[in-house]
């Protein structure tokens, strides 16, 4: 085959596309260009885009003797993620741009670039698993090693941006297992820190990032009866599950800390309250999309048991879902047997079962059992 | 097959003599002992050759590492220097199509050292005006540092009338600077008729190593050093000189120009010839620069510059390269990310259009069977670039369709 590697300049997609190369196919590195200012270095676990790591693929392409190029789509990023990522913001949700980059960019622009210049797949560094199934079409599945696992972030790719992806460390054992291979094959990146952060906000610091691009104003911050109990300098850079940041002045009569509830964007209100009402237990999710063939209870509009998934690192829990449609468009109604918390609109819910990821849907409203109104619900 | 002799050219054979034979020696030309003065006296014919293929005389050779140290040494010791003699001379008139090496430079003095900028507009053909050169002078003569256009430029091959241009500027005693850089060894060209005040060349592109280069700096010129150390050449700029690659540049030089004469309409023809076929494979193609035929002179011998409408100019060159077909899209940041082009962009194109450029410079070791090659593979290489179309820009796959807005 002929693959595309797209090589951020870390050590997993290097060590990625040396596997390519080992199982024979013909492989090309491709650098993203994403941020417009790219003549910064990098600190640390952070920032991505820069000259270093433009020139840390670049030796890592040499080392393994297959054609480098960069590829520019810091215009497409721009929209689709880092405007996309404001916007949401701004609308008192909470996106994940690295889904949104898997979405539209990794697996879309570049993937669609890829196809029309005669490649048959795009490879990654991502840890996940693409298997077919008896009739060829292709399932996606969480990785071997589950601490690394990536599969929630790859959640939204469409059966036919799977039948095109290339996941080689998809049976690493671990981490430091892929380190141990990049020093074997001399590919200086084996000791570079993993990336954390959000790659275009290079300090780390998101909300003061976010402050500089929304139009924040003074607003009241709530408890859960509507009663004010201190202000906030505006609400759209609040998270829901929030706990530090509030300066409230004085505790909660029970003396407990109190955590972010809900976003108003409308009315720039944010609501706290216990952590315990944080707690929920019903989710609503429009935009759905299945990872690859949809299962049969999809189809039929049948509950089904699974385990839900709302943030890239969080735990999974036991879950039973059913589609219903309106109007031709789907809408995915989770209940949770356990309850979850800390679930804000915007965010991705992704459905498993076991280990094959089946489809997600982005969170428009959430109800917790134990407030009476939904406990969020989209601004 | 190479067509990006305007990045850089294979060395040649004299040059490759020259270099070697005196990497092989010892001594630093400014000692005062025997190796010491071997090395002075390499340096010193290596320089008289320089001057002779330049039409200068041999004291006004400052050599330095190459095209763009001198770029900067002619742009900011003008700069300083005029400011200093008269502290309102603070403007720079400078071409829209310039080499980064010159139009970095100006925009750092307009943001650190106080200079105003007037960019000077080009033609469609990517011709300065002439009209906007005047009437920029004629505004503020007293307040004008200097003047900079290239002599020739890097990516649509058009080249300046620098006389008409020194002669603009001379009427107000205003200093003119030339990147001569594509043009030397191209084009004949001659310091002492040109009117410049300053001059760069560059020695890889026309056959000497990477890594040396001059500035050709009128006698009656002051300049403000930018490197401070030892006092070499001139006391204009300082640091040990390479004699290896000194000598090597010169060799390079003079073949060149010996053989400019053949050389320059050889490869015209083979130009020619190239932009035919182009033109025949893909009618869709535009030439950049000076329209087709060009008239003598006035269009660098070696330079064919195309847009394709519809393509990105990255998508061209990585099948070119996978045909084994080297190319350039015409400019390069330092993460080696493709942008618009300035130079297309000061001539009129859009942001589309200018996104769709390769650029195909042919030198000194270029064939028939290069210019034929490049024609054979351009047209499949056009149609696939063309798919892959603008999908940095509107993707047709299906995807999840998420977010609200």
């Amino acid at each position: 085959m002929r693959v595309l590697a797209a090589m951020s300049g870390g050590v997993d997609s290097a060590v990625a596309a040396a596997r390519a190369v080992e199982a024979g196919h013909d492989v090309v590195g491709v650098h993203l260009a994403l941020s417009r200012m790219p003549g910064t270095l990098r600190t640390g676990s952070r920032g991505c885009c820069t000259i270093e790591d433009s020139r840390d693929a670049w030796r890592a392409c040499d080392i393994l003797g297959i054609p480098y190029y960069v590829w520019d789509f810091s215009e497409r990023f721009k929209e689709d993620v880092v405007d996309d990522f404001v916007a949401e913001y701004a609308a008192g949700r909470t996106p994940n741009p690295c889904m949104r980059c898997n979405e539209r960019i990794k697996f879309a622009a570049l993937l669609e670039k890829a196809l029309a210049l005669g490649f048959d797949a795009v490879c990654t560094g991502h840890y996940a698993k693409v298997i077919e199934d008896a009739d060829g079409n292709p399932e996606l599945h969480r990785a071997a090693d589950w601490a690394k696992d990536q599969s929630y972030v790859l959640g939204v790719l469409t059966h036919e941006q799977l039948k095109h992806s290339m996941f080689p460390l998809a049976e690493t054992p671990s981490k430091a297992e892929v380190r141990a291979e990049a020093e074997r094959r001399g590919l200086s990146v084996a000791n570079k820190p993993d990336s954390h952060d959000i790659c275009f906000i290079p300090d780390g610091d998101t909300r003061g990032w976010l402050e500089e691009r929304i139009d924040m104003t003074e607003g009241d911050i709530l408890d859960v009866d509507g009663g004010k109990i201190g202000s906030h300098p505006g609400a759209n850079a609040f998270t829901v599950g929030q706990r530090r940041g509030l300066r409230l002045g004085t505790p909660a009569a029970d003396g407990k800390p109190r955590f972010v509830l809900e976003i108003r964007p409308k009315q720039n209100e944010v609501v706290v309250g216990p952590e315990h009402l944080l707690a929920i237990d019903e989710m609503r999710g429009i935009k759905v999309s299945w990872a690859g063939v949809p299962i049969d209870d999809v189809r039929t509009g049948v509950e089904f048991d699974c385990t839900a998934q709302v943030r890239a690192h969080g735990d999974p829990v036991a879950a039973r879902a059913r589609v219903e449609e309106d109007g031709g468009v789907q809408q995915l109604v989770v209940r949770l047997i356990e309850p979850m918390r800390g679930v804000a609109p915007g965010q991705t819910v992704v459905l498993y079962q076991g280990t094959r990821v089946l489809g997600q849907a982005t969170i428009d409203s959430a109800r917790s059992a134990l407030r009476p109104e939904p406990a969020v619900a989209r601004g | 097959m190479y067509v990006d002799h305007a990045a850089t050219t294979p060395i040649s054979a004299p040059a490759l003599a020259a270099l070697t034979r005196e990497l092989s020696r010892s001594g630093n030309p400014s000692s005062l002992h025997g190796s010491g003065r071997r090395a002075r006296r390499s340096v010193e014919e290596a320089r008289e050759t320089i001057a002779a293929a330049a039409g200068a005389h041999a004291s006004e050779v400052v050599f330095t590492s190459g095209g763009t140290e001198a770029d900067n040494l002619a742009v900011k010791g003008l700069f300083w220097a005029r400011r200093a003699a008269d502290p309102s001379r603070t403007r720079i008139l400078c071409s829209s199509v310039e080499h980064h090496a010159v139009q970095d430079t100006v925009e750092w003095l307009e943001r650190h050292e106080g200079a105003e900028v007037v960019w000077l507009p080009v033609d469609t053909t990517g011709l300065v005006s002439l009209e906007a050169l005047r009437a920029a002078l004629a505004e503020a003569p007293d307040r004008t540092a200097l003047v900079t256009v290239m002599w020739a430029n890097n990516e649509v091959g058009t080249v300046q009338p620098v006389r008409e241009i020194t002669a603009e500027a001379a009427r107000y005693g205003v200093p003119v600077h030339s990147d001569a850089v594509q043009a030397f060894g191209s084009l004949p060209l001659s310091f002492a008729g040109s009117g410049l005040a300053t001059m760069a060349v560059s020695a890889h592109k026309i056959g000497g190593p990477v890594g040396v280069g001059a500035l050709f700096v009128g006698r009656a010129v002051t300049l403000t050093p930018v490197q401070h150390g030892g006092g070499q050449e001139r006391d204009i700029r300082s640091g040990t000189l390479d004699g290896a690659g000194i000598a090597a540049f010169a060799a390079a030089a003079g073949d060149a120009v010996a053989h400019l004469g053949d050389e320059a309409p050889r490869l015209a023809a083979l130009r020619d010839r190239l932009v035919a076929g182009i033109r025949r494979e893909v009618p869709e193609a535009v030439l950049r620069g000076v329209p087709h035929p060009a008239p003598e002179g006035a269009r660098l011998p070696g330079n064919v510059h195309f847009t394709f409408p519809g393509c990105e100019g990255d998508s061209l060159l990585f099948l070119l390269d996978l045909a084994g077909i080297e190319s350039s899209t015409g400019s390069a940041c330092t993460a080696g990310v493709p942008r618009p082009s300035h130079v297309l962009l000061a001539m009129g194109l859009t942001e589309d259009e200018a996104r769709g450029a390769q650029r195909f410079s042919l030198g000194h070791t270029s064939t028939v069977d290069d210019v034929d090659a490049v024609v054979g593979a351009i047209g499949a290489a056009y149609a696939r670039a063309r798919k892959a179309g603008m999908a940095g820009h509107a993707s047709t796959i299906q995807t999840a369709g998420t977010g609200f807005s």
